[in-house]
């Protein structure tokens, strides 16, 4: 039998454990201190934890330009963590891991790092040292901040386009890139080719969502379609331009077959690889990134192509000549141990023309300030020049940050994926649907 | 003497478990402080996660499908083992072989065998004229494809049951073979009433990973998509075909560490804790009424 005290002793045991599991629940990553010196320092010196999700090749291009940082500044050392994706950035900035200054490959975590505070508020540094956002454009000012909150920089900038094998183009008798929509999906269809048992050989263009960059963020500027309204909520469902873009799609789907496209889809190279199938022949147009000329470059210099603005839809002519743009993004960590020298490097990485310029050429992204984009030493190549007359665009545009991260597309990109396998029902309730779903996350994410 | 085991208990059971009550009545991101919200967590995951419920529904199908098959074909194998006469040690080490492969590699292995548009698999239907099937790739095939993958690694199970095979008293059979008991009833009223122990162990241990599935799932579904993961996380990619290898925890992790919804991914947590245990108290209670000694008890 039980005595009372051993009872007793157990009770006092469990609600010590309650207690210190609920205090110890409580901590998380410390902040660092806020305050800032009231001058930059004159000299710099120490070391600098910088974490970025860059690997291989385009490692290297980023060390390039630490080293340059070092050359400048003898007294600092940065400890360079390549291949870090945004959990793992998030997990280490959470877990009090020396983070200084963390970048990610995109800005859809700039809501959420700026709300949570993941990311230092830049303003007081900015401010300070007098650094001109006017170098910026205003697309990319406004993806780097949230909320009035700018926490984190541009560091380049990804824009994306119509990617034509010139020779396949050729040979089919055709002179220019389509502009349209519908003029996308007959030129695809002609160049699309069959075996013997009805299986695809070689694709025009592939209109399944969800091929390498194929998605509704990218497509979204060809048909001006907007995501979210002025105060956060979904504006999918009452944006037309989502109708016109997945009617479009869906039905060039149906017109070659939902299962030829997914066997023909499998069967393909890895994206970044030089299987490519772009790369390979087996895809004549494809949509995807201006970085996509430097993986040519390197991987398939003998390839005949072309770049142009992807085709918008038939009902907006006028568009034709914007696209998506995107961007890395930087900031210094909450519990950064040294952010003046993160605010140095970060100030360096993303306004030193030399570096910005040294960069682009490297990673072959656009450059994110008017000095760099106007600097003799920009490589461009008239392939790479469609994507700087893209970003100039006044029609380009991104996806707006939201605290939901980019649950807000993953909502979207979900209904749109079952839309195209012939499950999402009437398009209008699945977008309306769509917006519920939205706007019922953003409620529990930063609802009262 | 205790002290240790005690104190790793706390440690590592009782106060994750204790921290994931509590996160999951919190709005937390992992970064600023836990707020306190109430049930709201518990709300959003009854009635309006899109997604939790399709999640929820392919973990069932991996438990109430995948651990049976699975359980069975093992089964069957050390059956068949342990009636070998010759060769036991090679038919045994190949039939565990695959058990010893890391699960990344033996997933990738069989979405490349399985590609519909250049597999073996594929490659070899084709020739003998029939159109295969776009196995990994559709969402109604995907489940059982990775159904076959569990099957070829049960050597795990497989060398489990026969061990509690091998250890049958032999004059069990022989006993039942002059009472006039046949194959079947041997297997009914011998074999199985003497390895329950180790069946319930099995079927336990299975429940328990198929609810936690998420590996061979997850590489699955980022191998088959054919989209390469740049900066964005394993988490972005899960899921595919269609959310049809989403599994409950992969959708807690996604919610957890893809969009920074620690709070939310607790209260999962804590439902998921909760079904597991009644799963478990269901199933033992089940079994000792199937125990002969226990139900005569």
């Amino acid at each position: 039998m039980t005595s009372p005290t051993t009872w007793r002793r157990a009770l006092a045991g469990a609600a010590a454990i309650t207690t210190a599991a609920l205090v110890l629940a409580g901590c998380t990553g410390t902040a660092g201190d806020q305050t800032i010196a009231d001058k930059a320092p004159t000299e710099l010196e120490g070391t600098v934890s910088f974490w970025h999700f860059f690997a291989d090749r385009e490692a290297d291009v980023i060390q390039s330009v630490i080293d340059d940082f070092e050359a400048a500044n003898p007294k600092v050392t940065v400890d360079v963590h390549s291949g870090q994706d945004d959990e793992k950035l998030q997990k280490a900035i959470s877990a009090g891991t020396t983070v200084d200054l963390g970048m990610s490959y995109s800005t859809d975590i700039v809501g959420s790092f700026c709300n949570s505070g993941a990311f230092r508020d830049l303003g007081p540094y900015i401010d300070r040292d007098k650094v001109d956002l006017g170098q910026f454009t205003d697309t990319v000012k406004s993806y780097t901040e949230f909320d009035g909150v700018r926490c984190s920089m541009p560091v380049l900038t990804d824009v994306y386009a119509l990617y034509y094998n010139e020779d396949l183009l050729n040979a089919a008798g055709f002179t220019e890139p389509p502009k349209t929509l519908s003029e996308l999906e007959e030129m695809g269809l002609a160049l699309t080719t069959y075996n013997d048992d009805g299986s695809i050989k070689t694709l025009g263009f592939n209109p399944l969502m969800g091929y390498y960059e194929n998605s509704a963020a990218h497509l979204g500027p060809l048909a001006s379609a907007q995501w979210l309204n002025d105060d956060g909520t979904s504006a999918v469902g009452s944006s037309d331009g989502w109708n016109e873009l997945m009617e479009w799609q869906k039905a060039y789907v149906d017109e070659i077959g939902l299962d030829k496209l997914q066997a023909f889809t499998a069967g393909l190279g890895q994206e970044f690889s030089a299987d490519n199938a772009f790369q390979t022949g087996q895809v004549a147009l494809n949509l995807d990134g201006e970085y996509r000329t430097a993986f040519i470059d390197d991987q398939t210099p003998d390839l005949k192509y072309g770049t142009a603005p992807f085709p918008v839809v038939d009902s907006q002519p006028d568009l034709y000549g914007a696209g998506y743009i995107t961007g890395n993004i930087a900031g210094i960590s909450k519990g950064s141990k040294n952010p003046e020298l993160a605010w140095a490097l970060l100030k360096y990485l993303t306004t030193d023309t030399d570096a910005v310029v040294k960069l682009a050429n490297g990673l072959k992204n656009v450059p994110s300030t008017h000095d760099a984009l106007a600097s003799p030493d920009l490589e461009v190549t008239p392939q790479f020049q469609v994507f700087l007359d893209i970003a100039a665009n006044a029609n380009t545009e991104t996806t707006p940050p939201s605290p939901s991260g980019a649950g807000y597309q993953q909502s979207f990109g979900d209904y749109w994926d079952k839309y195209q396998q012939g499950q999402g029902g009437d398009l209008a309730d699945g977008l309306k649907g769509v917006d519920k779903e939205i706007n019922d996350a953003l409620e529990l994410v930063s609802g009262p | 003497m205790l002290a240790p085991a005690l104190l790793g208990l706390a440690i590592f059971f009782v106060y994750p478990l204790i921290a994931s009550v509590y996160y999951s009545f919190t709005r937390f991101d992992l970064v600023s402080d836990p707020e306190f919200i109430g049930f709201r967590n518990y709300e959003y995951l009854f009635t309006k996660d899109p997604k939790v419920a399709t999640a929820a529904l392919n973990t069932l199908w991996f438990v109430l499908i995948m651990v049976p098959v699975k359980l069975l074909f093992a089964f069957f194998v050390a059956n068949l083992l342990v009636r070998s006469r010759r060769g036991n040690g090679v038919w045994r080490t190949l039939y565990y072989l695959p058990a010893l492969v890391p699960p990344v590699a033996s997933v990738v292995a069989f979405v490349f065998l399985f590609n519909p548009g250049t597999g073996p698999v594929n490659t070899i239907l084709k020739a003998l004229g029939i159109h295969g099937p776009l196995w990994f790739n559709d969402p109604n095939l995907s489940k059982p494809t990775l159904l076959l993958l569990s099957i070829w690694v049960m050597g795990d199970v497989m060398i489990i049951l026969l061990a509690g095979l091998l250890d049958v008293p032999r004059e069990l059979y022989e006993a039942a073979g002059l009472d006039g008991a046949n194959a079947a009833q041997k297997l009914r009223y011998v074999t199985l009433p003497t390895i329950t122990p180790v069946l319930v162990f099995s079927l336990v241990t299975g429940i328990i990973a198929a609810l936690q599935f998420f590996t061979e799932a997850a590489v699955a579904s980022t191998v088959a998509s054919g989209k390469a993961v740049v900066g964005e996380g394993t988490g972005s990619q899960l899921g595919y075909p269609n959310n049809s290898l989403l599994t409950y925890t992969q959708w807690l992790y996604v919610r957890g560490f893809g969009n920074y919804q620690l709070g939310y991914a607790s209260a999962l947590a804590v439902i998921l804790f909760i079904v597991a245990a009644a799963f478990l108290v269901v199933l033992l209670r089940r079994v000792k009424a199937f125990t002969p000694e226990e139900a005569t008890a």
